[in-house]
């Protein structure tokens, strides 16, 4: 099966609320080799006018996943798992995410293209906290490799 | 080195790091991040799938090489934008390990807005593994 074309504009409900909490934003930070104090020192956080600890830029990842997981789980998209490669990431920041964070995202498929026996899957992830305010948008572009 | 509120010019090198990966920072990696794909643990699952070995998530390689930009912008609420592509798995040793360069250099300066663009080039060895790797910065 291929990556089904009609998968474009189709939007996902969003996911579970998750919260975010210092301890996972440290086991993060650490796993990327942050070393800024506003992602360990709740204090130098606050003393750098952010609200808690803060998460590295690509902790969006995380949230990002689940809506991931229901593209892929899509019955009739044709996406299959073994052969996705990963193109592209782009996060576009309104602000950073803290520790305390209460996160939604919500995916929709902005672009299904061919290009030789590949196809190319753009997916966007918009983020919004507890207040419904957007905190950063999360675009992954799916390479599906073609059979050889 | 330049910081953030001084005069920068266009192609000043703001930021450079070497970062040692092994095999504990993928598994370290793994665990923080949810991704569990046994590509980045498992060397026969690797090879099944035409890689010469387990290789670092590419999220690891772009969380990293993003550092030395937040380290000199001392405030990780600078960054507006931050995009790469994927062009080159990075192969991890399961002895030796592999090393990521990462050099960040300023691309485009808008002075009037307050913000730049900075490119980084990540490489391990002599080969490119991140293309259009590009950070958007506020500076004021």
């Amino acid at each position: 099966m291929s990556v089904n074309p009609a998968l474009v504009g189709r939007e996902f409900p969003p996911t579970e609320p998750y919260l975010v909490g210092r301890e996972k934003v440290r086991e993060f930070a650490r796993a990327v080799f942050a070393t800024s104090p506003v992602n360990f020192d709740v204090d130098a956080a606050r003393e750098a006018g952010h609200a808690d600890l803060v998460a590295p830029p690509t902790f969006p990842v995380v949230i990002q996943e689940a809506t991931l997981a229901q593209l892929l789980a899509e019955p009739d998209g044709g996406i299959d798992f073994s052969r996705v490669v990963h193109g592209d990431q782009q996060f576009a920041y309104t602000r950073p995410i803290v520790a305390g964070d209460e996160l939604i995202a919500r995916l929709a498929v902005t672009g299904v293209k061919t290009l030789g026996g590949n196809a190319m899957v753009t997916a966007e992830s918009t983020i919004t906290d507890q207040d419904g305010e957007h905190v950063v948008t999360a675009i992954s572009t799916l390479v599906v490799r073609g059979e050889a | 080195m330049r910081a953030p509120g001084s005069d920068l010019s266009v192609g000043d090198i703001i930021a450079e790091d070497s970062v040692p990966l092994t095999r504990d920072a993928l598994v370290r990696y793994a665990g923080a991040s949810g991704d569990f794909n046994p590509i980045h643990y498992r060397d026969d699952v690797a090879k099944t799938v035409g890689l010469p070995g387990v290789i670092a998530h590419g999220m690891l390689t772009m969380g990293l090489a993003v550092q030395p930009v937040v380290d000199w912008l001392g405030d990780p609420a600078r960054i507006l934008d931050y995009r790469v592509r994927f062009t080159r798995p990075v192969v991890v040793d399961p002895e030796i390990g592999v090393v990521v360069s990462v050099l960040a250099k300023v691309a485009v300066l808008d002075e009037e807005a307050g913000e730049a663009r900075i490119d980084l080039t990540v490489k391990v060895g002599e080969e490119t593994v991140l293309g259009k790797a590009q950070v958007r910065v506020r500076l004021d």
